[in-house]
């Protein structure tokens, strides 16, 4: 328990919700306790947890709970509003003119990582028709103007520096300078991380503000951060002023945490999630679906998001195809592929599995890498195989399968299994399909097509074995 | 340097590790209730959370008190705050020990930790350290991919006049390890501190990257790394003990520096960080400054929390 994460917590204490009829007083009293433990120990402020706790317990005692038909459900609803009420309503916007000169400011503590997310801010809007250049103002860290100077470099943004100098006003002077002559619409200042009490760096930080008089400044901070992260929000945000926070090394499992709660004391919202090390790994922040993540009901808006990015309309009507096939149980390699492409297309396993709901905690990050691999070796068996062969695994004799094991590097016994397991799947999943829920699902229709389809079946089998009995017959 | 006694202690009691105010806040209890009965308890396991304490060290904590024959005994909840010391003190004084580098020669070190921690930083204090106490230390740049890594490291090597064994950004950091161990400079050095990048610990592929640094350690030079630091961020919550957990598994770490100490973050964490692994903190990061390294100080440390 030391170690699971906020969903795996919150998952465990409405299991136990859900195995009771009815909510009592006592019960809930519980639950709001496990609920306030979880979001303690998933780095949620002190304070934010107080209130979040009063509000849950006032809600969940009154009428509409004990009078609910599924008290637990309604209880997840509860928690689930009021913690995006904390994550804070709608995702932000951004007014950025192209025929105006824009300025971003970024601060933030130490390692929080400024420097990265600038290159990546600077990325996000070029893409988005704007013309980005990067200010290095980090006069402090050494090499830290060299680092800007790469990653510019990797995503193609002019970067400008004053080697030498320390003063910062200055390197903002001239860097509007350079912005008007080389006609950059978005100025990114990157500057050094400081501790929000030491007073010099603030002031300086405020002199450079109000200088350069940014259109939006963002707090960066550390997803890990754990009770003290409102405090320096807090300080970052009354003495500098901030307009919203981008959330770092959200690619971790801290992803409950106490970041979030910045938003329910500063009142500004989180803009932006960076999701690993990678320079175009950065997501707009959206609060509702950070509440649904921590409640543990999966992710299920971004996966939905993502599937229908990567399905297109021709792969819809393939997918209304392949439901067909796999009702009729002629599932074969090819669909197999197909399928396999598909979900290749909505990103890795592991952050597919992760939006789902009830499978984050089961597989660990290990498994998950294992699978991965996995996956690989066996997409590369179904591509050494020849289309013939996709379409009638039944083909598949010594020689092939040699000749596949070749083509993929693997053992035949490997091309075995993947046959035996490939063989299962196809029985598992046609009797799957011709179950009544199954066809509800999929708009097959209601039960009544069960006899049908089993009666299809049969007259299936009844002429295989015809079949069967007439090659025997043409043997002799 | 009595100055400077005076000056840590007082960096500890002000700034330093936040729970000075979780014993003011358990005062304050105390004061508002007549006897120690569960809801006092409860109302305690809070404010340790509070403090980073971390939930698991802290239910030992309040076990711990809940357990003592005074806790019942005495009706006087400010009992409690003598417990608390107790509690904290025996966390503290397991196989407490010091940073010595050596008496192996050379003596390697090896730190790892997540990104933005503060590795760099605290290696280029540690060779300012090292080199005023005249000895030869050599640093190897493993951290291969960020930005402008291996120019930091660079700078602090020029400053401090410390050899510096580089690859350009993209190399493989175990065979960076390895040409650094097989130089001739490497003989000669006193102490060699190695430098990696940065990793979260959930990133599978980059963490069987630091098992191969180490293992290529181990067979360059037997009995190396013999000091593998993880550094921990003072403002990091719960999540430094997934750190501390993984990263241990992975390359069996000795030690732990905390950096960033001198902010407002109370830190807590360390309590549970020391208390669940029994990996001792050898050094605290207590400012930007180049002698801002300390030495971790248990009693210190533990009088400061309960100092009034």
């Amino acid at each position: 328990m030391a170690f699971s994460n906020l969903t795996d917590r919150l998952q465990g204490t409405f299991k136990k919700l859900r195995g009771e009829a009815q909510i009592t007083e006592d019960n809930i009293k519980d639950s709001v306790r496990e609920v306030k433990r979880a979001l303690l120990e998933a780095d949620v402020n002190f304070n934010v947890v107080r209130e979040f706790v009063a509000k849950t317990q006032e809600k969940a005692l009154g009428e509409e709970v004990l009078l609910s038909v599924r008290p637990g459900e309604q209880f997840v609803k509860i928690v689930h509003d009021n913690l995006q009420e904390i994550l804070g309503g709608e995702t932000a916007t951004f007014d950025l003119p192209e025929e105006r000169r824009n300025v971003i400011l970024l601060l933030g503590l130490q390692g929080s990582g400024k420097t990265t997310f600038s290159a990546k801010l600077s990325k996000y809007w070029k893409e988005r028709e704007l013309r980005p250049m990067l200010v290095a103002c980090d006069v402090y860290r050494p090499a830290a103007i060299e680092q800007l100077k790469v990653v510019g470099g990797q995503v193609d943004v002019p970067v400008f520096s004053i080697p030498g100098s320390q003063d910062v006003v200055e390197i903002g002077r001239q860097a509007m300078d350079f912005a008007r002559r080389e006609n950059r619409n978005l100025i990114i200042f990157d500057t050094a991380g400081r501790l929000h009490i030491d007073e010099v760096k603030m002031d300086e930080l405020i002199a450079l503000r109000d200088f350069i008089k940014p259109s939006y400044t963002f707090l960066v901070a550390d997803a890990m951060t754990g009770q003290d992260a409102v405090n320096s929000a807090e300080a970052f945000n009354s003495q500098v002023g901030i307009d919203g926070v981008c959330l770092s090394k959200l690619d971790g499992d801290a992803r409950g945490g106490a970041a979030l709660s910045i938003k329910n004391v500063t009142g500004k919202p989180i803009v932006f999630a960076s999701t690993g090390e990678k320079l175009d790994e950065l997501e707009l922040f959206h609060p509702d679906r950070m509440a649904s993540r921590i409640l543990g009901m999966g992710d299920v808006l971004t996966l939905v998001e993502t599937a229908q990015k990567a399905f297109d309309e021709k792969q819809a009507a393939d997918a209304m195809k392949m439901k067909n096939r796999l009702m009729r149980g002629e599932f074969d390699f090819e669909d197999f592929l197909q399928q396999m492409s598909m979900i290749g297309r909505m990103g890795s396993l592991s952050k597919i599995m992760k939006m789902i709901p009830g499978l984050s905690g089961a597989l660990s990050d290990e498994d998950l890498h294992q699978g991965e691999g996995e996956l690989k070796r066996v997409k590369r068996i179904i591509n050494s195989m020849t289309p013939k062969e996709r379409r009638n695994p039944q083909l598949l004799a010594g020689s092939r399968k040699l000749r596949i094991a070749k083509g993929a590097s693997v053992e035949v016994s490997e091309i075995n299994d993947l046959i035996k397991q490939f063989n299962t799947m196809r029985k598992q999943m046609s009797m799957m399909m011709n179950t009544p829920q199954a066809k509800e699902a999929f708009g097959g229709g209601g039960g009544s097509k069960f006899t049908k389809a089993t009666k299809e079946s049969r007259d299936r089998k009844k002429k295989k074995k015809k079949q069967q009995r007439d090659q025997r017959k043409k043997r002799k | 340097m009595a100055e400077e006694k005076n000056g840590l202690l007082s960096k500890l009691s002000q700034k330093l590790f936040k729970p000075k105010t979780v014993v003011r806040e358990v005062r304050r209890l105390a004061g508002l209730k007549s006897k120690v009965d569960a809801d006092f308890l409860d109302e305690m396991e809070d404010i340790l959370i509070h403090g980073d304490v971390g939930v698991e060290t802290t239910q030992k904590i309040i076990e711990f008190i809940r357990k003592d024959p005074r806790t019942h005994k005495e009706t006087d909840p400010h009992i409690i705050v003598d417990l608390m010391y107790d509690a904290m003190f025996e966390i503290f004084q397991q196989d407490e020990r010091k940073l010595a580098f050596g008496p192996q020669k050379p003596y390697v070190v090896l730190v790892v930790g997540v990104n933005g921690t503060g590795k760099t930083t605290t290696i280029g204090k540690m060779a300012l350290e090292l080199t005023n106490q005249g000895k030869e230390v050599l640093l190897i740049a493993a951290d291969t991919f960020r930005a402008a890594a291996v120019e930091q490291l660079g700078i602090w090597a020029n400053r401090t006049g410390c050899g510096l064994v580089m690859r350009p950004e993209g190399s493989d950091p175990a065979s960076v390890c390895y040409d650094g161990l097989t130089c001739a400079d490497a003989k000669y050095a006193d102490v060699i501190l190695i430098d990696t990048a940065g990793r979260l610990h959930t990133k599978i592929d980059l963490m069987e990257e630091l098992k191969k640094i180490d293992r290529v350690i181990k067979k360059v030079m037997p009995g190396a790394p013999h000091e593998t630091l993880l550094v921990l961020d003072a403002t990091t919550g719960q999540n430094a003990i997934n750190q501390a957990k993984i990263f241990n598994e992975a390359v069996n770490v000795t030690g732990i520096v905390m950096t960033k100490y001198d902010g407002t973050a109370k830190g807590g964490i360390i309590v549970a960080v020391r208390d669940i692994f029994k990996i001792p903190i050898l050094k605290v990061g207590v400012g930007e400054g180049a002698e801002d390294l300390r030495d971790f100080e248990p009693q210190e440390f533990v009088d400061a929390l309960f100092a009034e």
